[in-house]
C-alpha cells in the first residue's frame, strides 16, 4: 500500500502537480489528487516521514533533474515539479519541525537588494531551493541591507542569497555584506549572489562566498553550504 | 497522405486587383505585339492551328517565327490547365499535392550549382598571441561531382522542412558526358531520397532513359502516371520572349506523357527584362503564359506549373542578385499572378549572394525566406544551401536553412484566439495572481507539449567571443551523413542498371 502511494507521489512530482486543480505534463490528470493530497493521504496511512521525503519527493525531483539533463524536460517542468514539492513540504511542516530536521540544517534567506525591483530570478531560486527541500525565507524586492541583516539574525539563516539585476544596485550587495559583518553574523552566515550583471569575480571583490549563474547553481551552492538530510 | 508543407489562410497580396488586371492585359498585349519569337517549328504549327498569326524570319543561321498569340488562345490554355497537380514520391507519404486554390507552400532545393563547399574544423593559433588557439571552420570550394549529388539527396531526405528534391549540384566528373549526364543525375537523386525528384534534361535524347528508370521504380508507365515520382523543369523561354527550339520539344513531349512540368522563366531585371516591377512582372507573366499555351496545345489538361524566377541585375557587374528587396517584389507579384490564373506556382526564396555561410548569407536568406513564401506559391525552390547566387551549394548551409525555414513556417501559423482560449487566459491569470511568485512558467508546459513553442536555436555555441554556428551545423551534417541512405531495393537497382544505358557502375550501391 505504502509503495503504491509513494509511486503516485513520484508520478505527480514528475507531472508537476501541486493539487487536483493542476494540469500535468501529460493529458488527463486534471481532477486527480496532486502531490499535497497524496502526501496527506500517506500521512493518514502512517507512511513514515522519511519514506515520503526520500522515496517520494526527493526521488521524484531527482528523476525530474535527469529528464532535464536529457532534454526531455524544460525549465517550466522543473519549476512546476519544484512547486509541487514545495507545497508538499508545507503540508509536512509540523512533522518536519517535530523531527528537528529543518532546525539542523539552517534556513536560506533570499532578497533582491535595495532599490532593485526585479524578482524573476530571485523567485526561480526560491522555488528551486524549496523544491530541493530547503526552508526558504523570501524577503521580497527592494530590501535594505539593515533589514536583511536583522532577518538573518532573527530567522537564524545559514545562507543569505542576494539578487540584483541592475549594475546600479549591485553596490548594495557589498553594503549588505558589510551590514552582516557589523552585526557579527558573517562567521555563521554564508552569502551567495546572483543576477545578470554579477559574476564570480564580482563575488570575490565584495567578499561574497559564492556566485550562482542560475537557479540550479544556487541549489548546488546551498547544498554545499548547508549540508544535511533535508528531504534527501 | 502527402507532405503537409505550410498552409496560409491569408496569403500576402502585394498587388491590388486592378494592378493584377493591368499586368494581365499588358502581358496579353505583349503576346500579340511584338509577340514571341519561336524557334521550334512544331510549336509554331500548334500555335498557328490555334489561331496565332505567324511570320517566318531568320535569326542568324536559324529559322524563327514571330508569333502573335491572341488573348482567346491564352485564355483557353489557362482554363484547361489543372489547378491541382499531384507530384508523387518513392515514399507515398512524401507526395506533394499542389492546389492553386489552397495556398499550401512546399520548400525544396534547386539550381544546379557548379561548386560545392566542404567545411572542415581546423585549429588556428593567433600570430599576436600564441596562447590564443581557436577552431574555425575551414572552407574549401571545389567542383561538384555525382557523389556530391548522392550525398545531397541523402541530406535532403533527412531535412524535415525539405519537401522536394530538385537536383542541386552540377555533376562534373571526368566520366560524365552530355550523353550520360541526365540518367546519372536522376539516378543519384532517386536512389538517395524518397521525396519527390525534379530535374531538367540536359539532353532531350536521354528522356526515354530517364523515363524508363522512373517506370522501373514506380512499377510501370501507368503506375508512374498515378504516382509521378519525377517531374521536369523546362526553361522553355529565353528572355525576352523567345521560345527555345529543343526545350520546346521537351515541353511538348513531357506534356504528351502527362507528367508534371514546370515552365520556368528567369529573366534578369535590367538586362533581359525591364528592371521596374511593372515591366518585369508583365514580361515574365507573358513568358510563362506562352509556355502554358504550348503545353496545353500539346495536350489539353496536362499538369503544368507556373514557374517564375525573376531576378535583378547587379548594377556594377550585371550578375544576378537575389539578396535585394526587388527580388521579393518580383517574386510575390508573380505568385499572385499564378494564383489569379488558378495554376500552381513554382517560386523561389533563400538564395544568398554571399559566397560563404555567415552574416551576409543569413541576412539575405532569412529576408527572402520570411517574405517571398508569404505570397503562397505551391513550390519554393532554391531554398536550401545556395550561396554565391546559385553557383555554390554548401550542406552545412542547407542544414541551417532547414532550421530557418522551420522558423518561417512557425511564423506563418495563424493566430489561435478563440472564446475558449480567452476563458483559459482569465482562469490562468486569476490563478497566477493569487500564487506566491506570480509566475506563468508552469502554464507554459501546455504549449510546450503541443508544439506551440518554437525550440531554441540548435546551432548555438557556448563561447563569449566566437560564433560557432557553422561548426555546430557541421556536426549536424556529419550526423546525417552517417545515417544509412534510403537506397532503392537491390532488385530495382539491378533492373535499372541492366536496362538503362549510361549509368556509372560506381553509383550502384549494390556494386557493379
Amino acid at each position: 500500500m505504502s509503495a503504491e502511494i509513494i509511486d503516485r507521489i513520484v508520478e505527480n512530482v514528475l507531472q508537476g502537480r501541486r493539487d487536483s486543480e493542476d494540469e500535468g505534463v501529460d493529458e488527463g490528470y486534471y481532477g486527480q489528487p496532486g502531490v499535497t493530497e497524496l502526501v496527506k493521504e500517506a500521512l493518514g496511512k502512517e507512511v513514515p516521514l522519511e519514506k515520503i521525503l526520500s522515496d517520494g519527493l526527493s526521488r521524484g525531483m531527482t528523476m525530474v533533474g535527469q529528464k532535464y539533463e536529457t532534454g526531455e524536460y524544460f525549465i517550466p517542468d522543473m519549476l512546476a515539479a519544484a512547486e509541487a514539492v514545495a507545497a508538499a513540504m508545507e503540508v509536512l511542516e509540523p512533522q518536519l519541525l517535530e523531527s528537528g530536521r529543518q532546525e539542523d540544517r539552517g534556513k536560506v534567506l533570499i532578497a533582491t537588494v535595495e532599490k532593485d525591483q526585479h524578482d524573476i530570478g530571485k523567485n526561480l531560486v526560491c522555488i528551486m531551493l524549496r523544491g530541493a527541500g530547503f526552508s526558504v525565507v523570501d524577503l521580497g524586492i527592494n530590501v535594505p541591507a539593515k533589514r536583511i541583516a536583522e532577518a538573518a539574525a532573527s530567522e537564524k539563516a545559514g545562507l543569505v542569497g542576494l539578487s540584483a539585476l541592475l549594475d546600479t544596485t549591485m553596490p548594495y550587495m557589498r553594503s549588505t555584506i558589510e551590514e552582516l559583518e557589523k552585526s557579527n553574523l558573517r562567521d555563521r552566515v554564508k552569502v551567495m549572489i546572483g543576477g545578470a550583471p554579477t559574476s564570480d569575480s564580482f563575488a570575490r571583490e565584495i567578499g561574497a562566498d559564492a556566485h550562482g549563474k542560475d537557479a540550479f547553481a544556487a541549489v548546488k551552492i546551498a547544498e554545499k553550504f548547508l549540508p544535511g538530510e533535508g528531504n534527501r | 497522405m502527402s507532405r503537409e508543407g505550410v498552409t496560409l489562410e491569408n496569403p500576402y497580396r502585394r498587388l491590388k486587383e486592378e494592378q493584377v488586371e493591368l499586368i494581365h492585359h499588358t502581358s496579353l498585349e505583349l503576346l500579340q505585339d511584338p509577340g514571341v519569337l519561336v524557334f521550334n517549328e512544331e510549336a509554331v504549327s500548334l500555335l498557328a492551328d490555334a489561331g496565332a498569326k505567324t511570320t517566318l524570319t531568320k535569326e542568324g543561321e536559324y529559322e524563327a517565327w514571330w508569333v502573335s498569340i491572341p488573348p482567346a488562345v491564352v485564355q483557353s490554355a489557362v482554363e484547361s490547365a489543372p489547378s491541382r497537380v499531384v507530384m508523387g514520391a518513392r515514399e507515398p507519404d512524401n507526395a506533394l499535392v499542389l492546389d492553386a486554390r489552397e495556398y499550401r507552400v512546399h520548400f525544396g532545393t534547386g539550381s544546379e550549382t557548379n561548386f560545392w563547399l566542404d567545411i572542415k574544423p581546423e585549429s588556428f593559433v593567433s600570430e599576436e598571441n600564441k596562447d590564443n588557439r581557436r577552431v574555425f571552420p575551414s572552407i574549401t570550394k571545389r567542383r561538384g561531382t555525382v557523389s556530391d549529388l548522392c550525398r545531397s539527396a541523402h541530406l535532403a531526405e533527412n531535412l524535415d522542412n525539405l519537401d522536394f528534391f530538385l537536383r542541386n549540384v552540377n555533376i562534373q566528373d571526368p566520366d560524365i558526358t552530355e550523353s550520360n549526364k541526365d540518367v546519372n543525375k536522376f539516378f543519384a537523386s532517386l536512389n538517395n531520397t524518397t521525396k519527390h525528384v525534379m530535374g531538367g534534361l540536359t539532353d532531350f535524347k536521354q528522356m526515354d532513359s530517364v523515363l524508363q528508370m522512373a517506370e522501373i521504380i514506380a512499377g510501370g508507365r501507368e503506375e508512374l502516371l498515378q504516382n509521378p515520382l519525377i517531374s521536369f523543369i523546362t526553361s522553355v523561354i529565353k528572355s525576352p520572349l523567345q521560345v527555345v527550339d529543343e526545350t520546346a520539344a521537351k515541353l511538348m513531349a513531357v506534356a504528351r506523357l502527362g507528367l508534371p512540368v514546370v515552365i520556368s522563366s528567369s529573366p534578369q531585371g535590367g538586362s533581359t527584362a525591364p528592371i521596374e516591377e511593372a515591366g518585369m512582372v508583365a514580361q515574365v507573366n507573358a513568358e510563362v503564359l506562352t509556355g502554358i499555351v504550348i503545353n496545353q496545345l500539346a495536350r489539353p489538361g496536362a499538369p503544368v506549373i507556373y514557374g517564375a524566377v525573376p531576378v535583378r541585375a547587379r548594377m556594377d557587374d550585371l550578375h544576378d542578385m537575389y539578396g535585394v528587396p526587388e527580388f521579393v517584389y518580383y517574386t510575390t507579384s508573380c505568385a499572385q499572378m499564378a494564383s489569379y490564373y488558378g495554376v500552381p506556382c513554382y517560386s523561389s526564396a533563400g538564395v544568398a549572394d554571399a559566397r560563404v555561410p555567415g552574416m551576409q548569407a543569413a541576412a539575405e536568406k532569412m529576408f527572402a525566406h520570411a517574405t517571398a513564401p508569404r505570397a503562397a506559391p505551391d513550390l519554393v525552390h532554391y531554398a536550401f544551401g545556395l550561396l554565391e547566387k546559385t553557383n555554390t551549394f554548401c550542406p552545412e548551409q542547407a542544414v541551417l536553412d532547414n532550421h530557418h525555414i522551420g522558423m518561417v513556417k512557425f511564423l506563418f501559423r495563424d493566430p489561435e484566439i478563440t472564446g475558449e482560449d480567452m476563458e483559459r487566459v482569465k482562469k490562468t491569470v486569476g490563478e497566477v495572481m493569487k500564487s506566491p511568485h506570480r509566475l506563468y512558467a508552469r502554464y507554459a508546459r501546455r504549449m510546450l507539449r503541443k508544439g506551440g513553442i518554437f525550440p531554441s536555436y540548435p546551432f548555438e555555441g557556448d563561447k563569449d567571443d566566437q560564433d560557432e554556428t557553422l561548426l555546430q551545423a557541421h556536426e549536424r551534417v556529419k550526423e546525417i551523413m552517417e545515417k544509412p541512405p534510403q537506397h532503392l531495393p537491390e532488385e530495382v537497382c539491378r533492373k535499372i542498371f541492366d536496362q538503362v544505358e549510361g549509368l556509372l557502375p560506381r553509383i550502384n550501391p549494390y556494386g557493379g
